[in-house]
Order: C-alpha cells, then sequence, then structure tokens
C-alpha cells in the first residue's frame, strides 16, 4: 500500500472516520483492476493534502461488514466521511484531475 | 525535445509497440491514460493469448508487458491526452499544460465499453448497474442477475457471476449469440444462466437499487418485467477518439482508418494500432500483433527520412 495512506479494517473504521478532518475511504479489492488505477493517485492525493483530508483504504475481501453497510456495490467506490457522518461518495474510477475537482470542497 | 515517437494509450496494443520502439533505440515516451492497460484490466482469465497454458489473468498479462516495456527503457507518463495537433511535424501532444512534440505518433488508445442509454441506468450506476462484473459480481451473492449482450465477453461475464448470483439471464437481442462457439456452450450449458432471445432492456427499474428491468420483445413488441437486483453490461464498444476529431480520418463509427494491411492513417507519420482501429477482432493478440507492426511502420518511416 501507499505511504500516506492508512489501512482500516472493521475494526478500525469507526474511529478513523469519526475524526473533524474529512477522510476519504477507498473501498477497494485485490482482483479489481480499475481499483489498481486508484493507488497512485490517491497516494500522492494523501501525501499533499496531508493535515487536511486523511486518505483510507479499506479492503472490501476482508472487510465485508463495512462494505456491506454502507451498500458498496461496485468498486472503486470512495466515500468521503467528517465526524463519522458520509459527505460525499465517488463510484468508479477517475484521473487524478477529476478527483481533485471533485473533492474540491475538502482539498485545498 | 522532439521525441522520435510517441505513444498514446497503453494497451496490448500500445504497450508492444513501446517494446519494439525501445528495443530499436527509438527511445519512446508513452503517454499512458489514467485508465492504463485499457480492457484487460476488467478481464479475469484470458484463456486465448498464447504462452499461458493455464490462462493468465488480465492485469497481471499488462503488468507484465508493462514491466518489458520498462525493462528497454520506455518512459510512461500516467495521465491523458488532452489534445493534439497534426496539422504539421513534428507533431504536438497536449497533457493539460504540458506539450509534447514527436517525429511520429502512434495511437493506441482503445475503446470503452457502450453503456445502453435508456432510463434508470445512468441513476443506478454503481447501485446494480455495472460494466465490470470481475470489480462488481462479488457484491451480488445469491442474487438474480441480467448479462445484456451477446459475445464473448458477455458469456465470459455471465459465466463469472454465477461464481456469485443465484441466477443469471442473458438478456441478447438477438435469436443467437455471436460469441465463440466454446464460450456460447460453456454459457448455455450452465444450470445457472439462462437467456431470453429476441430482446431488449428498455429500462432499469427501481429506485435507490436495482429492483428490475423491463423488456421488450423485439419480433412482437410485447413487454415484461423481470425482477434483479443488478444488471451488467456487455453490448460492445466504442472507439477512444474523440480527441482526434478533425485531425485525421476516422469512419462513421469513430475508427480510426488505416491503409489495408498496415498501421498507416491519414496523416502521414502518423501510425494506429488496436481496438481504436479494430472492429472487427479485437483481441489482444491482434491488438499486440498491430502495436508491433505500427512500430515498424514507424521506424521505417524514420529511416526514409533520416529523422
Amino acid at each position: 500500500m501507499g505511504q500516506n495512506t492508512t489501512d482500516a479494517t472493521d475494526a478500525t473504521f469507526a474511529a478513523l472516520v469519526s475524526e473533524s478532518t474529512p477522510t476519504l475511504v477507498d473501498f477497494w479489492a485485490e482482483w479489481c483492476g480499475p481499483c489498481k488505477l486508484m493507488d497512485g493517485p490517491l497516494d500522492e492525493l494523501a501525501g499533499e493534502q496531508s493535515g487536511k483530508l486523511n486518505v483510507v483504504k479499506l479492503n472490501v475481501d476482508e472487510n465485508q461488514a463495512t462494505a456491506m453497510e454502507y451498500g458498496v456495490m461496485s468498486i472503486p467506490t470512495m466515500i468521503v466521511f467528517r465526524d463519522g457522518q458520509e459527505k460525499k461518495r465517488l463510484v468508479g474510477a477517475r484521473s487524478r484531475t477529476q478527483l481533485e475537482s471533485e473533492l474540491s470542497e475538502y482539498v485545498g | 525535445m522532439t521525441e522520435k515517437i510517441l505513444i498514446i494509450g497503453s494497451g496490448p496494443a500500445g504497450l508492444t509497440a513501446a517494446i519494439y520502439a525501445a528495443r530499436a533505440d527509438l527511445n519512446p515516451l508513452m503517454i499512458e491514460g489514467y485508465e492504463r492497460g485499457g480492457q484487460l484490466m476488467l478481464t479475469t482469465d484470458v484463456e486465448n493469448y498464447p504462452g499461458f497454458p493455464d490462462g493468465i489473468m488480465g492485469p497481471e498479462l499488462i503488468e507484465a508487458f508493462r514491466k518489458q516495456a520498462e525493462r528497454f527503457g520506455t518512459r510512461i507518463i500516467s495521465s491523458d491526452v488532452t489534445r493534439v495537433d497534426l496539422s504539421e511535424r513534428p507533431f504536438k501532444v497536449w497533457v493539460g499544460q504540458d506539450e509534447f512534440a514527436a517525429e511520429t505518433l502512434i495511437l493506441s488508445t482503445g475503446a470503452e465499453a457502450r453503456w445502453l442509454d435508456v432510463p434508470g441506468e445512468a441513476r443506478l450506476r454503481g447501485y446494480g448497474v455495472s460494466a465490470c462484473a470481475t470489480c462488481d459480481g462479488f457484491f451480488f451473492r445469491d442474487k438474480d442477475l441480467v448479462v445484456i449482450g451477446g459475445g464473448d465477453s458477455a458469456m465470459e461475464e455471465a459465466l463469472f457471476l454465477t461464481k456469485f448470483a443465484t441466477k443469471v439471464t442473458i438478456i441478447h437481442r438477438r435469436d443467437q449469440f455471436r460469441a465463440s462457439k466454446i464460450m456460447a456452450k460453456r454459457a448455455m450449458d450452465h444450470e445457472k444462466i439462462d437467456v431470453v432471445w429476441n430482446s431488449t432492456v428498455e429500462e432499469v427499474l427501481g429506485e435507490d437499487l436495482v429492483t428490475g428491468v423491463r423488456l421488450k420483445n423485439v419480433e412482437t413488441g410485447e413487454e415484461s418485467t423481470l425482477d434483479v437486483d443488478g444488471v451488467f453490461l456487455a453490448i460492445g464498444h466504442d472507439p477512444n477518439t474523440s480527441f482526434l476529431q478533425d485531425q485525421l480520418e476516422l469512419d462513421k463509427a469513430g475508427y480510426i482508418v488505416t491503409e489495408p494491411h498496415s498501421t498507416l492513417t491519414s496523416v502521414e507519420g502518423v501510425f494506429a494500432a488496436g481496438d481504436v482501429v479494430d472492429h472487427l477482432y479485437q483481441q489482444a493478440v491482434t491488438a499486440a500483433g498491430q502495436g508491433c507492426q505500427a512500430t515498424l511502420d514507424a521506424e521505417r518511416w524514420l529511416e526514409a527520412r533520416e529523422v
């Protein structure tokens, strides 16, 4: 995994997304080709936005309870949380540029 | 700096072009696009690529191509080309604000999955509508699904989805599949797979999640509803050529036109290979073959001009 992102599990998920700093959670799996496309862009984003946006990765294969709780039916799905609340949901891979413009309210 | 050879796109065609160009000391630059690897990234087992008797996963095959291209010095940029100017040489290629110049171009941008364009489809994308069975099948354990299409990829998706689903219904607008015999037979023989022939999907039903599809029989005009939890599309592809409009000759469907038995396009010094040209074969191995041809054509062109 990237150097700037944190891996979440069903056990650690709630604590990671409860922060007042926005947290983007990337729901992914090893067998998902398009998910791999997001590894680089998300790691870069996490590095550049350090302190403003946390980036967390959740392997849906190993953490099915969380994926089900949030009704994830397609990956990659990226959800922004703040204070434990879902704020924004992006379904499907996108370019770094598109990702940043869609997250403009959370990144500086 | 003017590149000798610049490759746009990074599926089997582009990566093979890069392997040949790098080995010929042409120091190729590849702009791979953010959807690097192309359609193979959405594929599970590739059983028909020679050299892999036990099959190989699509993304693994791409990874192997890419390593081979990098081993011989291909430089790779992971962004989308936003604009090109083919009106004079060296050709110009832009990635956002960054400008590149090249003596020859190889266009291998491939094709992307086509959508039905019916009510409900866009709204429910990610909520039961998918164009990637390998990515999303996992979320449909013990569900009823439909796969729309009649080619090899529709068969492959349907078979893959039987790992998770209770039942998979293939909806096809004709009375026979255009898939290869082996794939069609494998799908039709499967106990979890049913086929609805001569039918089109007119609407995807559901508020927040897919609950069904509205079907129309193309022969009788009769409409019916099928209750399902997921809709997977495999109805073909459209070439990625919107950035090439008015720059070189495209056919009516948007594919790049090349001279017969070569990769030469209507612009001298611009070559094209793979699914962006080919609406007939569309195989990883044919794309790879054309990628090789494109580099050999470009190399010959450069030599003739002593560039």
